[in-house]
């Protein structure tokens, strides 16, 4: 096991937390912000990803498509914001979950009908196309090198959005009263569609920069809206600094867990066993991971007051 | 009295006569139903869509006709489902009374389905699922697959990299029934060196820790099992991360469906699979362009089979009635009819004995697809004949 395989594995590792990150910052902001669970948060990344795949194709730029992408995601997360989310602010969990599972489905059947059943084609740009040596050997991809970097840049603009800017302000104080906000005199129908737009459009930029990189299907969404989950937990409900945190950590214990679990095992096992037992070792370690860090920290890493 | 008499007899005779009459003009009128159970949304719908319409560009080019005689086929969206498949059989078997079942894309739809249905009187005919199971220990008369057992194409993709002179394989596949099967049925022909093997997640899509592997092994070529979208993630990762190895896998990995989407990064990848577009037979280069012209775009192997079982349907219907169990049975077991994959015959499982090829993907006219590269497997059955005791 050499040191270049170790540090492309904890790139990669970062990779994936920067990913989930894009993810869980809208989830996290809707639940903390709005008190929503948004199970339809996958649909706005498949909704990134599928225009940005139809206008690449159309126009032949990736970039044309990547803007157009946050665009559509984050328009069609203010549209369901004032259709359909603004109607379950006052109701249990329970309906809004119902809520959000429909509009799966409805985005789901609309991919079909508007982009056809085949999954799309989106390459990554020319420009990010190829790989850099890493120290010890071995290249690694720029596009991933370029998608760590974009999710870098969002969590510090997040940062500085909340902790510097007026509207940063808001959702704070939206955070921790509602309605005393809304009597101060703040529109907070149009802070809630704003909040819910700039999360749409992070989780479109997720699929944009895993579309390119993946495949564009319908039903992308689904799986790493689950980490994403898995994050927000973690990191506790509603915060930020903790979703970038447990993402990270998410990542990194996934791709290892996949890199190394198997070969680990294989000095205690047989290595047909190891490779099988270890598949199944590395998909629950998150799981693993959640479940102890809830043991201790029931609110998860940085729970948010309330 | 006498008259009275007479007059009820004849009365009660001709509506005898009419009523046998009117049975046996429905006889010849009634269309032969065929029910389709098949996945037409959600995750894997390509697949079920290419099956549907494989199998009713055959029944549409003969003015809704098979074998001469009318069919009517219902078509059921099961979403993937086992439940739901198995809903769907019942109503189609006990309400519509169909008489041919036939559709299914996945082998644990399959086997929800078909054990049930083929015990319940109806014929079965699989135009994908092919699982062990079926074709061993638990095979029935009334089941015929008309595309392949599962581990064909990987064992076909084993005796391929023995041609191309491969001595150290690295081996991806997700970590489930068909996974397994698959990596089995490869080894089962391969005789080089493993130089690693790793089990994916089912529907995963970030590959970086598992392509890092391969690069630290010193395989000298890949083989995957990726069916879908995870094959497309995994073969764009792939192509960026630029290793350089040779890229293998079982058709499924590089079929028509996904190839578009995968785009410049699958070129020059090699698969093995028992059907190819530009397979040079009369029937195929029917279908082929049949299939284009009806659809716009070019069919996948799925849409092959399909277009198959249709025409096996309707060789046997030509020769006798489903309603005649054994005389339709022994029709379809003789398999008289033009397959797009030419030589094609059934084996004592009702399994098909077929040719595998080796296909590359290449670019024509700005369209990816496969060609034949070289045939691997002449008459190739599958390896659990022996356990059907039919």
């Amino acid at each position: 096991m050499s040191a270049a395989l170790i540090i492309e594995q904890v790139l990669n590792g970062f990779q994936l937390g920067v990913m989930l990150f894009l993810m869980a910052a809208g989830l996290t902001l809707a639940f903390g912000v709005m008190g929503l669970i948004n199970l339809a948060h996958g649909s706005l990344y498949m909704t990134g990803a599928f225009v940005c795949a139809w206008v690449a194709n159309a126009t032949g730029s990736f970039w044309t498509g990547l803007a157009l992408g946050l665009l559509a995601s984050a328009a069609a997360g203010a549209i369901i914001e004032i259709l359909v989310m603004r109607r379950l602010y006052d109701r249990d969990h329970l309906d809004q979950v119902l809520a959000t599972f429909s509009l799966i489905l409805i985005f789901a059947e609309g991919a079909h009908w508007l982009f056809g059943s085949r999954p799309l084609y989106l390459n990554i740009p020319d420009l990010l196309d190829g790989a850099i040596a890493l120290p010890g050997g071995g290249g690694y991809p720029v596009y991933r090198l370029a998608v760590i970097g974009v999710g870098l840049v969002v969590a510090i603009g997040l940062f500085l959005l909340i902790t510097r800017t007026r509207l940063g302000m808001r959702i704070r104080a939206g955070e921790s009263d509602r309605e005393m906000i809304g009597a101060l005199g703040v529109n907070i129908r149009t802070l809630y569609t704003l909040v819910f737009a700039l999360g749409a459009m992070l989780a479109g930029l997720a699929g944009v920069l895993v579309g390119a990189s993946q495949s564009v299907q319908v039903g992308m969404g689904e799986p790493v809206l689950i980490l994403a989950f898995v994050v927000i937990v973690i990191g506790g409900i509603g915060s930020i600094k903790g979703a970038l945190v447990a993402s990270v950590l998410v990542g990194l214990v996934d791709t290892l867990g996949r890199a190394f679990a198997p070969s680990l095992l294989a000095l205690a096992l047989p290595v047909q066993a190891a490779a099988s037992v270890g598949a199944s070792v590395a998909s629950i370690l998150i799981y693993l991971l959640m479940a102890v860090v809830l043991a201790f920290r029931p609110q998860g890493l940085f729970p948010t007051h309330g | 009295m006498h008259f009275t008499k007479r007059l009820i007899g004849l009365m009660t005779g001709s509506v005898l006569l009419a009523g046998m009459a009117a049975s046996a003009a429905q006889a010849q009128d009634d269309p032969v139903k065929i029910g389709m159970i098949t996945t037409l949304s959600g995750g894997g719908s390509s697949l079920g869509i290419d099956i549907r319409d494989g199998f009713m560009l055959a029944v549409n080019a003969n003015d809704g006709k098979l074998g001469g005689k009318d069919v009517d086929v219902l078509i059921e969206d099961d979403s993937r489902r086992p439940d739901k498949a198995n809903q769907i059989a019942d109503k189609f078997i006990q309400r519509d009374e169909v008489d041919i079942l036939t559709g299914i894309v996945w082998s644990n739809l399959a086997l929800a389905v078909v054990p049930k249905a083929v015990r319940d009187g109806v014929f079965y005919v699989s135009p994908n699922a092919g699982p062990s199971e079926l074709a061993g220990r638990m095979c029935h008369e009334n089941y015929f697959n008309v595309a392949y057992q599962n581990d064909n194409q990987h064992e076909a993709m084993g005796e391929g990299f023995n041609a191309e002179g491969f001595e150290s394989a690295f081996l991806l596949a997700p970590n489930y029934p068909a996974g397994r099967d698959a990596i089995a049925g490869f080894k089962r022909f391969y005789e080089g060196e493993i130089a690693g093997e790793i089990f994916t997640q089912l529907g995963q899509q970030d590959y970086a820790a598992e392509i890092a592997a391969i690069r630290a092994s010193d395989a000298d070529s890949v083989f995957i099992f990726l069916p879908g979208g995870m094959g497309i993630a995994f073969v764009k990762q792939y192509d960026q991360a630029q290793l350089g190895l040779p890229l293998r896998g079982p058709g499924f990995s590089f079929s028509q469906d996904v190839l578009p989407a995968m785009g410049e990064a699958a070129l020059g990848a090699r698969n093995a699979a028992q059907w190819s577009p530009d397979l040079d037979n009369p029937a195929n280069q029917e279908f082929v362009a049949a299939f284009e012209q009806a659809y716009g775009r070019l069919p996948s192997v799925y849409a092959s089979q399909a277009y198959d079982a249709a025409h096996l349907i309707g060789s046997a219907l030509e020769q006798a009635s489903p309603d005649d169990a054994d005389a339709f049975r022994a029709a379809l077991e003789e398999a008289d009819f033009d397959s797009v994959r030419g030589d094609f015959e059934f084996g004592s499982n009702h399994h098909p004995i077929q040719d595998f090829y080796l296909r590359e993907v290449v670019e024509v006219d700005g369209v990816y697809t496969n060609r034949i590269d070289r045939k691997v497997f002449d008459d190739h059955q599958d390896a659990y004949v022996d356990e059907c005791s039919m």
